[in-house]
Parts: structure tokens; sequence; C-alpha cells
């Protein structure tokens, strides 16, 4: 079982804290569960969206002729066939970003390869192929940018004619400059991330066909059924003709936040008037799906010389790719969470969101929060090195606590178990073992990470739940929650049962349908848990509330006295069995016109940020967690090889001890992933593979065990205590290496990911073998010089 | 499309007999699942890579996108639906619940069948045997360690009933 830090006073749980395997698990495991694209009706096409073969060109004709002609083609559809051919994504919900449309089909320009040009559906996959091929597109090549800070600079070309920046945040707090003139040292450093693809393993797909009156229905892997309205606007249609069904996906890392196969599946749908069945090829959604934002992150860190950090300037520059997507969100979290998990008095915080004619970037888990990680935590090492003193007590003297205000200028509300965290992972390591042989070294390192969940709370996030207790004393239970595989519907039916002592075997839940499940608002953000689970919890609390005065009366007892348990309701001290069955008090409901049914919503906290001065609300809560590893590296070959592995994250109270586990465990690999091989490489936005055998994701044999360790600090503002875990176990792995591969070797790498070649050239850099062994490990590259101030080597404003 | 060039093909699936008629040109993993009603065997790459689609064709692993429909011809494969005795979950699959082995779920079919096929073999693999052998189904929910451990308790499992 995973290893638990209750606080010893707690209120004693039945159902929560435990680890049922029930629910989708089983149909997982059997085979039965029924993906997006295992699903078939009678007459259905096959559709297929045909994308740019360049990235930046003019459109100047498209023949689709010949692709008309295939036989089993039933449709061809271009720009010129789309009602209402822009969408227009505000991710800051309007606050700061350019006002930028997408097309959904290409018209006159197309701004990255991948792009969608035109749709095709036929009666086979081969015809549409067939078909796909045909079309003639003549492209009048334009200049691209595929540099985001080339992109900034003057009279590099528009991606769009509104400009190439999509927005630019700031968080500015104190006298940045002063703190700088007074600190004792300042540590700068430069990181730089990469392009990387979600992966999950289940591509891209859906069903559409149109239901009874009319109605769109796509039955898709998505995790935002909320595009509904979006889709419906495409269509022209009003948002009641669009209904949308999420499937249990085969992952989704937040590359099924935004639409993927939607729009296309929806346009063929409606033309066709006929079942359409789309399943992006692995190929197509590496090529053209959205990935990662690669970023540039300029760090100067003020300290003193007991190591206090007094002031810190950040400056990230992010590839939004050709399009907005979440760009503008993503790159606000990364702002907000730039200094991490430490108490920074004066900050000047500066982060952008770039269009480049590459494939455009998105959500992807640790959304923006991740890759600063990278950087906040390998300065954190630096700081340490530069003044000789231990990396781990450096980052005990600067930690957040609970009453601290952290960049935004809000007050920390809730624990802060950073500390614990980083003790337990260190404690779960041991003693570090030795080289494996001569040429090699072992490094250790750590990195304690700061995760938000929930979104921004200018959205003014709300989340509803309908349960039911039926006759049988059954429970249904409708969330508009969508599953990513994360234990979403699974984790409901545990939080409904707790309180109205229904057996799990006897609650049935259904999720992810946009006209028959109370909305939820999709699942990202980490906010499930928080804002589904807190509806579910009050939709239960009331429910049980209205039952009380009836089972009261039928149990003879006081409200306050009764407990419900195991399908029953008993009197508190009598004997389990003894009672009024569920479905004698659903009965006794009904004889007296009270409704056993109820709509349960959670509202939460608001509060508005002030971009001008970079101050304000920003997100309800954040996730502590600490990562180590040591690591050996083989100084001929540069190969790094993970020997241990410990992860640590505070989740204030486990819902699902094996699932909170279980999403450590897969977070830190793709972590790992992430820190070591995984790369999009694309060269002028042409990518130079769209295979999966050249993305090198980690398999079963590269990389040891993660020990997971769950740390219960009963604060978080979920049900029950609960913080969201989905997101916070992927961000710390990067620095966790980069930091135990500079212990290992004395040379620091500063861009990801960290490839034996890499590696070797760094070790080249800083004199070779010898050099570094000169140096010793541990000893790390240094940021600058002891005891004086460095002037920022940027201003505000400068194009870059 | 015509049916022309179109041929018969004839395989037990699950120990059911099932015949259908295939084009050359297609594979094992798209007859299985369109003509043959058999979702649970799973497309995830095209490229043999990541295992989601694996069924044991005569008793072996392999990647039914890169095996042709005709090539199974005579054959006998067992797809993860084939495991279960009855409406019982085979004991691996029990071992798989138990120890939390999935997360979305797309990849334990191919798991699963990957592990099953090892154990076959040997009674008794090591952990080190076990990750090698599951090196061409790829998760990107969990980290592994959990299918591991649920593999190893099954064949731990497994010698206790033959011991008994």
């Amino acid at each position: 079982m995973p290893e638990t830090s209750a606080p010893a006073r707690r209120e004693t749980l039945r159902v929560v804290g435990q680890s049922p395997t029930h629910h989708d698990f089983v149909d997982k495991v059997e085979g039965t569960l029924l993906y997006a694209a295992d699903w078939q009706l009678p007459g259905m096409l096959h559709g297929k969206v045909v994308r740019a073969q360049v990235p930046c060109a003019r459109i100047t004709a498209i023949d689709v002729s010949a692709a008309r002609a295939v036989p089993g083609v039933v449709a061809v559809l271009t720009a010129a066939d789309v009602p209402w051919n822009q969408v227009v994504e505000r991710a800051s919900g309007g606050v700061a970003e350019l006002a930028v449309a997408m097309p959904v089909l290409a018209e006159d320009r197309v701004r990255y390869l991948g792009e969608p040009v035109a749709l095709v559906a036929a009666v086979s996959p081969q015809a549409a192929e067939e078909a796909a091929e045909l079309i003639e597109v003549d492209y009048q090549d334009l200049p691209g940018v595929f540099d985001a800070e080339r992109a900034l600079e003057p009279g590099a070309p528009l991606v769009h004619d509104e400009g190439n920046l999509l927005v630019t945040w700031t968080i500015a707090r104190g006298d940045v400059d002063a703190g700088m003139e007074a600190a004792d040292l300042v540590v700068e450093g430069i990181y730089r991330t990469q392009r990387v693809e979600h992966a999950y393993l289940e591509p891209e797909a859906g069903v559409g066909w149109v239901d009874t009156s009319g109605v769109v229905t796509l039955r898709v892997a998505t995790q935002v059924i909320e595009h509904a309205a979006t889709i419906a606007a495409i269509l022209g249609l009003p948002s009641s003709r669009v209904r949308v069904i999420s499937t249990y996906m085969g992952g989704g890392f937040g590359g099924k936040e935004d639409m993927t196969v939607e729009p296309y599946l929806a346009l063929l749908v409606w033309r066709t008037r006929r079942p359409v069945r789309m399943v992006w090829d692995r190929q197509d959604s590496i090529m053209a799906s959205t990935k990662r934002h690669p970023f540039t992150m300029r760090y100067q860190t003020g300290v003193r010389r007991d190591g206090t950090i007094v002031a810190q300037t950040v400056d990230i520059v992010g590839d939004a790719g050709a399009y907005p997507y979440l760009s503008a969100r993503v790159l606000f979290a990364a702002c907000a969470l730039a200094s991490g998990p430490y108490r920074v008095p004066r900050v000047r915080h500066r982060a952008r969101a770039v269009f480049t004619n590459n494939v455009p970037t998105s959500a992807f888990r640790g959304f923006g929060a991740m890759q600063v990680t990278f950087a906040y935590e390998q300065q954190m090492d630096r700081v340490a090195a530069a003044l000789g003193l231990d990396p781990l007590a450096v980052r005990e003297r600067n930690f957040l606590a609970k009453g601290d205000t952290i960049p935004t200028g809000e007050r920390l509300d809730t624990a802060v178990a950073a500390g614990e965290c980083l003790r337990r992972a260190l404690e779960a390591l041991g003693e570090p073992p030795p080289p494996s042989g001569p040429g090699r070294r072992v490094g250790r390192g750590v990195a304690v990470n700061m995760q938000p969940y929930g979104r921004t709370v200018w959205f003014r996030d709300q989340a509803s739940c309908w349960i039911s207790l039926e006759a049988d004393g059954s429970l249904l239970l409708r969330s508009g929650v969508t599953d990513l595989g994360g234990g979403q519907a699974a984790s409901l039916a545990q939080i409904a049962s707790e309180v109205l002592g229904v057996p799990l075997r006897e609650i049935g839940v259904h999720i992810g349908d946009s006209s028959l499940t109370p909305p939820a608002g999709g699942t990202f953000a980490t906010r499930q848990l928080y804002m589904s689970g807190n509806a579910a919890l009050a939709a239960a609390h009331e429910l049980r509330a209205r039952l009380l005065p009836v089972a009261a009366e039928l149990l003879g007892a006081p409200a306050d006295q009764l407990v419900f348990e195991d399908g029953m309701v008993r009197e508190q001290g009598t004997a389990v069995g003894k009672g009024v069955r569920l479905a004698e008090l659903v009965a006794a409901c009904r004889s007296r016109g009270v409704s056993c049914a109820h709509l349960g919503t959670w509202h939460a906290g608001t509060g508005s940020f002030d971009t001008a001065a970079g101050q304000g609300a920003s997100f309800p809560d954040y996730t502590f967690g600490a990562h180590a590893a040591d690591v050996e590296v083989d100084m001929e070959t540069g190969q790094v090889r993970v020997l241990r592995y410990a992860a640590a994250h505070d989740v204030g109270r486990a819902i699902n001890p094996l699932r909170v586990e279980g999403q450590i465990q897969g977070g830190a690999y793709q972590g790992l992933g992430y820190a070591l091989g995984e790369e999009i490489v694309a060269r002028d936005g042409q990518p130079v593979s769209t295979l999966l055998a050249d993305y090198l994701l980690p398999y079963s044999a590269d990389l040891p065990d993660v020990r997971a360790i769950i740390v219960e600090s009963d604060e978080g503002k979920g049900p029950f205590g609960a913080r969201g875990i989905g997101e916070p176990p992927i961000g710390n792995p990067a620095a966790t290496i980069a930091n135990a591969v500079a212990a290992a070797t004395g040379v620091r790498v500063t861009q990801l990911p960290i490839t034996p070649e890499r590696l070797l050239d760094a070790i080249d850099l800083a004199g070779g073998v010898r050099g570094a062994q000169e140096r010793g490990p541990g000893q790390g590259v240094r940021g600058t010089k002891h005891g004086r101030a460095v002037a920022p080597r940027w201003k505000e404003g400068e194009a870059r | 499309m015509s049916d022309a060039g179109r041929q018969p093909v004839t395989f037990t699936v699950n120990g059911a007999r099932r015949d259908a008629w295939v084009f050359p040109h297609e594979s094992l993993l798209d007859v299985l699942r369109d003509a043959l009603g058999h979702h649970e065997v799973r497309y995830g790459c095209g490229e043999g890579v990541c295992g989601t689609c694996t069924v044991l064709l005569d008793g072996e692993a392999v990647s039914a996108c890169l095996v042709l429909a005709v090539q199974a011809d005579g054959c006998s494969l067992l797809t993860v639906r084939g495991l279960a005795d009855g409406t019982e979950p085979h004991p691996l699959q029990a071992s798989f619940l138990r120890n939390g082995a999935a997360q979305c779920g797309f990849c334990t079919p191919g798991m699963l069948l990957t592990a099953y096929a090892l154990l076959q073999h040997e009674q008794r693999p090591s952990r080190e045997r076990i990750r090698r052998e599951l090196i061409g189904n790829l998760c990107r929910c969990t980290g592994y360690s959990r299918i591991v451990d649920a593999v190893e308790e099954y064949a731990d499992e497994a010698i206790g009933r033959a011991d008994a």
C-alpha cells in the first residue's frame, strides 16, 4: 500500500481513503470498455482531414474535382463549406490577450504544417485516403518565422496581421532593483525547454450522427464537452442542437482539452446527414495535434550570503505556434508560478506567448507551471553552489509557509508541506549507491514544486452534480465530468457512498454528456476532484439533510444520531443491520412528497487580477511536492541512468490511495521522458519525423520504479480536505535529473532533453572529462561572481 | 468499393471459428475490429511500436497492425476477451485489478496478452525479465511499476496453486 502520513486527529471515513477497484476499472481490465473509435452505426462514413504540407503559404487554388470522382466518396469540404469559419479563443477570459481568429479550415493562408485545409467523407477509410491524396492545393510560399524570440524582433514575418505577440503578463511586487542592489550575490541562468507531444495511447477519435430533432451528436474522446457551443456556432446552429458525449479516454493529458476531431466530424455529419467516424492516424497526431510550449526562461536570483532570496526577475518567452489555443492561460500560470515554492519578497516576472509558424502549443499536464520548475529548481542549486551551502538548507531557508505572501500578492491560507515532502522523498532514497564502474559517476538531485489546482479565480468556476436515490435504494449520479483515466468518475461514487451509505456496486455514474448531465466544466487544471468532488459532496450532504427527518420519524430516533451505512440508516450505537433500508426510506419519502433527487452546485472562490499592476487573485490553492533521484553518468558516452527515484506530494487527503499513487508514478514517468528523451524536432516548421518509433517515450525497462509517497496535510480545498494530484507529479523530474547530473558531473545542462550528445557537449565545454574531474562532482557551474549585484541584462519592453 | 479481389479467410478467435472476406492489403487489426467486432484490439500507432493491438497468434504475441489478415488464415488467435473463463476474470486480470495496474486502460489488453504469453513459457520470470518482455507495450499513464507488480504477484500465486 502507498505510504501516507495522516495527522493523528481526523474524521473517520469508511469509503474515502480506501482503494476499491470498481466501475470503469473492471471494464478496462476485461477489455470491454468502448472507447471513441469503438463505435459503429449503420451506413457510417469515414472522415479524413486533409492537411497543409507547407508551414507558411498563401493558398492560391484548391482543386477537389479528382477527389470527388473517387468511387465511394460522399463529401469533400473546403473553407467555403464552413458556415462560420472561425474560432476565437479567449483563453484568459479576455483579460489580456490579442483576439486572433483561427479558421476551422484554412481559407487563403496556411500558418503551420498540418493545418486542416479540406475534409473528406467516404464509405471506406481507403476511399477517403485515396480522395485526400487527390486534392490539389496550390501554395505560394511565404517567409515564415519558426523561433519565438526571432518572432519578437522588428521586421520578423507576421504570423497574424494583428501581430506576433499574443500576450504579455507581468507580476511585480516590491522594489526589485533595490533588492538586487542590496543582494550579496545575483545568480543568473538561462533555461530552454523543448516541444513535446502528449502521446496518449488513444489517438484523437470520435463518431458523429444526426439524432432525433436534428441534434448533431458527437461521441468523442474529449476532456471538454462544453465545446458543444463552439461547434454549434461553426455549424450556424443554436447551442441546443449540438450534443457532445465524452467517452472514457485512453489518456488525454491536456491534449484533448481543445477540440480535436469535433468540428471536422460535425461538418461532415451535418453536410452528409449520415453517421461519420473519424480517427486520426498516430502520424497525423504527432504532426498536427497541439504540443507543450517550448520556453526560454531567463532568471536572476538575488540572495544574501546565508542563502535567503531577496529578489528575483524572470523573463519567459513561450512559443505559441500558429494559433492562440490556450497559450494565454499557460503563460499566466508560468508567470504566476515562476518563483516556485519559495518566499521571494521582490519579484518582476514577465511571460510572453509568441506566434510562430510552428505547430500550435496548448494545454499539457503541468500547464506552464512545469517548465518553470526546470528553471527555478536549478537556480536553487546554483545559489547553493555559489555560496558553498547545502542545496537542501537553501531550500529549507526559503520555503513558503502558510500565511506567507506569494508574488501575486495573495496570502497562502492552507498548509505548505514542501519541506515534509522533501524530507520524505530523500528518506525513501536511502544512502546513495557507489558508481558501478570506472568512468562513471553517481549524483543525487532534488526538485520541489508548486502546482495550482482549479481554474484561475476570475473565471468564477462552478460545477454541478445530480444524484437520485432510486426506489430499490441504489443511487444514480450524473455529472458533466469527463474521465481521462484518472478515476474522475469513480471518485465521485466514493464520495457519494461515504455520505449516503450506498454501497459502491449500487451506484450508477453517468458522465460527460452536454445535453443530459449537469455542467461540471472540463477535466483540466487538476480541477475535477476539487470542483466536481465538492459538487458531489454538496449534493450528497444536501440530499442527506432532506432525508434525515423522514428517517428519524421512521426510526423514532433523533436526526443527529443517525448513521448512513451499508444501504441502511440506523441509530448510532445500534447493531449493524438494524435500522431502515434505503429502499424503505425512499418509499416513505415518496409517500410524504419528499423528493429523493437533488442537484448540488459548488462555487469556487472569485477574484480579479490587475494586469497593469501585475497583482491580484490567481489560483484557488496549490499542491506541493518533492522528487529525489540518484543517477549514474557514463562520462565517456554521456549516458544518464536513473538508479533510484522517489516522489512525495501533499494531496491533502487521498480519496483513493491506489489511484493517487498511480497518478504520482505515471506523472513522474512522463516527466522523466521529458527530462531525458522526448522531443518533437522540427526544422523551419517541418517535423523531422512523424513516427512514434522516433519519439522516445519511456518504456518498461529503461527507468526504475518510482517510489510514490502520499503526504496528507488534510488542508486541501477539495472534498474531505483533498488536493488535486493530476498535474503536479510531472513537474519535478526534469529539474531533479538536471540537478542530479550536475551533482555527478559538475556540469549543468540547461536545455532539455538531457540527451547523451548534449551532456557530452556540456562536458567538453567544461574542459572535457579531465576538466570536469578537476572541478570534481557537486560543484555545478556557477552563475556569477560572489558578493556583487549584476545589472539586469534586459529591460521591460526590449524586443528579444 | 467493389468486392472483387476479396478472398476468404478462416481462423479461430478465442476458440470460436470466424470467417471473413478480406482484401489482400487489409491488416488483421482492421479485420478484427471492423469486420469481426473485436474492438478490444486497439489501434495505437500502425507502426508496430506501441503494442496496443497485441494479439496472440498461435500463442505468440504479435502486433495485429503489422499482420495481414490473409497471413492469419488457418491460425488460432487470442484476444484479451478470451482470457476470462466465462464471467470470471482470468487470475492475471484479477491481479491487474488488485494492483491498480490500469489507468486509462487503453494499453491494458496488450499488456495482459504479452504478460500472459511470457508466463506460458516461464513460470517465474524475474522483475527485470518482465520489464524487458513488456518493452513492446507502451503505457503513458502508470509508469509501469504497478503492471510489473501485478504480473509478479500472479506468477507467485500460480506457483502457489501448482504446489498446493
